[in-house]
């Protein structure tokens, strides 16, 4: 049957097309970006065929002209991707159907489902991105697309009109949508595998070092992870950030090896304890930050033998967590024959110089502290210089870095010095991580990056245990004491924002970077485990999925029954002046004069008065005001007000 | 199958529907009679919600669950914006104009917005006969609906129930409700066409003594009468002296003609002889005659104009 409203059985108009268009593009423009120039320029091709179309009133093209189309683009993808069902092949396929989902949309109803497509389009951008930019665009093409909907339904009506209602209507989704985010049960994700390439895009420190690893880290600008101290922060020389331990060294590359985890025993004594948080950005590892040494662990998380903590699964969100370090504590001298054995090893046949530098050192020492002394005071001698690009290293990397080369960044001062540690018979190990970062000054919170990226050396001496020893802090001392961007020369090409000219830009970044960590930590680091805080700060302690569900339908029914409540309120309310007429008939009738439905007042108030003589003046005066305002050109305020008055009176 | 268990006992129909047809002056749809249920654009928009839902949880994207929590709170508003779009509207019906069997009543309806907000696309439809029209509802405003509804049978032909209906704003929704306000439209004999009768022999001999005013031949212009009939209003002579005028005529047809059943064949049908004498009413009426009507129990006196018409063809209409 023929039904006006059904949208399968109207056609899409002009307007919505091309509401409809501008709407996507908005959609797909950070996905433009990302896509192959090829893909971007066909999708938009397709938008622009489409409303061609549209505007020249011309039949669609044919089924099969659109599956070629599809057809051809989709080996592009392959031949692009080498897949069609990654995570970017997949999504930009999506973008290519939105364009060829537009060519065969003829009715409403394929218009509307084209906006639903938006709508996931949207979503597929969060994959790549989160900040705050992001979520202000994609919020701006959800308020179009929504005005686009509202458009199919009501094609007669002016466009800024339906912008005014998507307004309202998300306006009111917002208190619903708020209590969702906040109540919904949340659950640890992944439900399935991901695609391969889900986490490419992650950067940070890995399970192996070689000559050149941190140094092209330490380009990036990206932020590695903030904590936030309660009170004030340790100093930047003391700031070591423990992340992964190596210690398989095969010549040029260091790596971590097969490990065990550990009970966790808190170290004793020390210097200055602190307690901070960390908002930890996604690295696709197991493994956590805390300053060295760690007095606690963050919740679900292990200690491995050789000091990194590290949690249950590879952190593949944000992650928050509490931790607590000491400065200095104690010394533990106790540690496995096994363990001191592995911290030995080194391949046969490399590096001979750096050997026999080695064995020297340990031909001229009485005790392992003494060499320590001794290769600390060979690399402060050296005249070693500190660069983002090293010259390259031939086969014995560390013969070419400690005799000829004589430049490098950490990677290469730690892996030496553990080198000639081990050939000295000093067990030894590397121990990569950060060092320092830095305090925004808006909200000090401490920010540390990927360019804070760090290589140092831990060494067991007998009486003390593991003794960390830094050896571009022995040969470069400004590295540990200002930072890199003044320990590297001028010339060396630094991430933009490090360069020390640029001073104003880097305090915008501070402020722009404080309400960042707010944005992160309250609303994209919000998970589980933020819900169960939340909840239990308010009293509620162990919510169930069920009660948060009840809850969360109390506050939706109570939250629907308001918004119906109110709008029908706002239609039930009387207008003042007939509310004081109606007063005045609900008075006359008690006194037997009732007026017939078809009276209009004139004739009833005369009528009135013709009954009650005593209060003819008084009837009439009344029934002149009310037909006056309510049929004369406009109502004023004194004039509503004096008919109460004498209606009240009368 | 609902449907036609509803047919069958109205008065389950008028509980369920909450009102009692039909209802007299002006219907105002309370939300109690405001129905409302997922259109099928709302159960993909909950596909897609489910699927948004789906990924969020796996990827753990926070902006995702954020998407995906407004587009549920926007349904939810949506369907209370698409109940109010209805709720509370005055519903009255206007006059209709009579017409002849055969033809189609068009049925008037005023539907009075009573709000500071505009309900567009608002769907009214007729149910027994399909007729439907879409309309905008201005801020405070009144919007006439004209039903056309078949008109079969001569006699009274009530409205019926209409059926209001809506899926603005977003279109997930689909809200409706059933009116039947007290409209009735009266429905003339489907008129046949055929030769008058004779002239009365009393009617010619009055004919004779006093020139009673036909329409054969011009016999001058008096002043404008309300019950003149329109034809016989002398436009050009209006355009001269802005005063209605309306032209005489004399003649033998200004005698008196009386339209009586008896005049008629016996085999008739009551329905065709009451469509002859309409047919008759109409002829005698377009010629300007002076004619009465005489139906068996019905008798009115011979005059003429628009008035006296309407009233022969309502007795036709009526006449059991």
């Amino acid at each position: 049957m023929n039904h006006p409203l059904a949208p399968e059985q109207r056609s899409v108009g002009a307007r919505d097309l091309a509401w409809l268009i501008a709407s996507l593009v908005l959609v797909i423009a950070p996905h433009a970006l990302r896509a192959p120039w090829w893909l971007t320029l066909l999708t938009l091709c397709l938008f622009g065929w489409r409303l061609y179309f549209a505007l020249n009133r011309a039949p669609l093209p044919s089924r099969w002209l659109v599956l070629g189309v599809a057809a051809v683009a989709m080996l592009g993808v392959w031949i692009e991707f080498r897949t069609l069902f990654g995570r970017q092949s997949g999504i930009l396929l999506l973008m290519l159907f939105a364009g060829l989902k537009l060519l065969e949309t003829r009715t409403l109803r394929d218009a509307a489902i084209a906006v639903f497509l938006g709508y996931f389009l949207v979503i597929t951008n969060f994959l790549y991105t989160q900040t705050i930019p992001t979520a202000a665009a994609m919020g701006a093409a959800l308020f179009l697309l929504t005005a686009t909907l509202i458009g199919f339904a009501a094609p007669q009506r002016a466009q800024r009109a339906n912008l005014r209602t998507a307004g309202l209507l998300l306006a009111h989704a917002a208190p619903a949508a708020l209590a969702l985010f906040l109540l919904f049960p949340r659950v640890q994700g992944p439900l399935w595998g991901l695609p391969q390439d889900a986490y490419t895009a992650m950067t940070g420190l890995s399970e192996t070092m070689s000559p050149g690893t941190l140094s092209s880290l330490a380009l990036s600008d990206s932020i590695a992870f903030r904590a936030e101290f309660q009170g004030a922060p340790p100093p930047q020389p003391v700031r070591y950030w423990r992340g992964p331990v190596l210690w398989d060294f095969d010549g040029r590359t260091w790596s971590i090896g097969p490990g065990f985890l550990v009970d966790f025993a808190p170290p004793r004594g020390g210097r200055g304890s602190y307690r901070y948080e960390v908002v930890l950005e996604p690295h696709n590892r197991h493994w956590l930050f805390a300053l060295e040494t760690a007095a606690s662990l963050p919740e679900r998380a292990r200690m491995s033998f050789d000091g990194q903590i590290v949690s249950g699964s590879p952190v593949r969100a944000r992650m928050r967590y509490d931790v607590a370090s000491v400065i200095a504590p104690e010394p533990q001298a106790k540690e496995t024959a096994g363990t001191l054995r592995r911290a030995l090893r080194l391949p046969q046949g490399f590096n001979p110089r750096a050997s026999a530098l080695a064995a020297q050192w340990r031909a001229d020492s009485d005790d392992d502290a003494e060499v320590l002394g001794r290769a600390i005071a060979f690399l402060r001698q050296g005249q070693y210089v500190y660069t983002l690009e090293p010259p390259l290293l031939g086969e014995d990397t560390v013969d070419d870095f400690l005799f000829s080369t004589k430049a490098g960044f950490c990677e290469h001062f730690s892996s030496a010095f553990v080198f000639l540690m081990r050939a000295a018979g000093v067990p030894s190990r590397v121990v990569t991580g950060y060092q320092g970062g830095e305090a925004n000054p808006v909200d000090s919170i401490i920010t540390v990056r990927q360019s804070d990226a760090h290589a140092w050396a831990e060494v067991f001496l007998p009486a003390r245990g593991w003794v960390r020893v830094d050896p571009t802090a022995a040969a470069v001392p400004g590295r540990i004491e200002s930072g890199m961007a003044r320990a590297v020369p001028q010339a060396s090409e630094l991430p933009l924002l490090m360069r020390p000219q640029l001073e104003w830009l880097r305090g915008v970044r501070d402020r722009w970077e404080a309400v960042a960590h707010k944005w992160n930590v309250w609303v994209l680091g919000y998970n589980p485990e933020r819900q169960r805080d939340l909840l239990s700060s308010i009293g509620v302690r162990d919510a169930d999925w069920r009660t948060l569900t009840a809850a969360l339908f109390t506050f939706l029914g109570a939250m629907t029954l308001v918004l119906l409540a109110w709008s029908l309120r706002r239609l039930a309310r009387p207008d003042p002046v007939q509310k004081a007429w109606r007063r005045f008939c609900r008075k006359l009738a008690a006194r037997g004069i009732e007026r017939a439905p078809a009276e209009g007042p004139r004739d009833f108030a005369a009528r009135a008065a013709r009954a009650l003589p005593a209060a003819r003046r008084s009837i009439l005066r009344i029934g002149a005001l009310y037909i006056a305002l309510r049929y004369g050109a406009h109502a004023t305020q004194p004039g509503v007000a004096r008919l109460r008055r004498w209606v009240r009176a009368f | 199958m609902i449907g036609r268990l509803l047919e069958r006992n109205p008065r389950i129909a008028n509980w369920l529907y909450g009102f009692t047809p039909p209802e007299r002056g002006v219907v105002e749809l309370v939300h109690r009679r405001v129905y409302i249920v997922p259109a099928r654009l709302g159960w993909y928009f909950g596909g897609t919600l489910l699927v948004l839902l789906v990924g969020s949880i796996n990827y753990a994207l926070s902006l995702g669950f954020a998407l995906t929590f407004l587009l549920a709170g926007l349904g939810l508003v949506g369907m209370v914006h698409t109940a109010r779009n209805l709720a509370r509207i005055a519903a009255s019906a206007g006059r209709a104009e009579p017409v002849f069997a055969g033809e189609s009543a068009q049925f008037r309806l005023y539907l009075d917005g009573r709000a500071a907000f505009d309900r567009p696309a608002i769907l009214a439809r007729h149910l027994a006969s399909g007729s439907q029209l879409v309309v905008d509802i201005a801020p405070r405003g009144v919007s006439e609906v004209v039903l056309a509804v078949p008109a079969p049978r001569r006699g009274w032909l009530p409205l019926g129930r209409v059926m209001l209906e809506t899926r603005f704003p977003l279109g997930l929704f689909r809200a409706w409700s059933y009116i039947e306000p007290d409209a009735r439209c009266l429905v003339y004999p489907r008129p046949e066409r055929s030769p008058l009768p004779p002239y009365s022999g009393e009617a010619v001999a009055g004919a004779l003594h006093a020139p009673t005013p036909g329409s054969d031949d011009f016999a001058g212009l008096r002043g404008y009468q309300r019950s003149d009939s329109p034809r016989h209003i002398a436009w050009k002579a209006v355009a001269r002296s802005e005063e209605l005028l309306t032209k005489q005529f004399a003649g033998d047809a200004a005698a008196e003609l009386w339209l009586d059943a008896r005049l008629l064949p016996h085999s008739l049908t009551l329905e065709q002889t009451l469509s002859r004498l309409a047919g008759w009413v109409l002829a005698a009426d377009r010629g300007g005659a002076h004619y009465g009507l005489r139906l068996p129990g019905v008798e009115i006196a011979p005059a003429r104009g628009d008035v006296h018409r309407a009233a022969c063809l309502q007795a036709l209409a009526l006449y059991s």
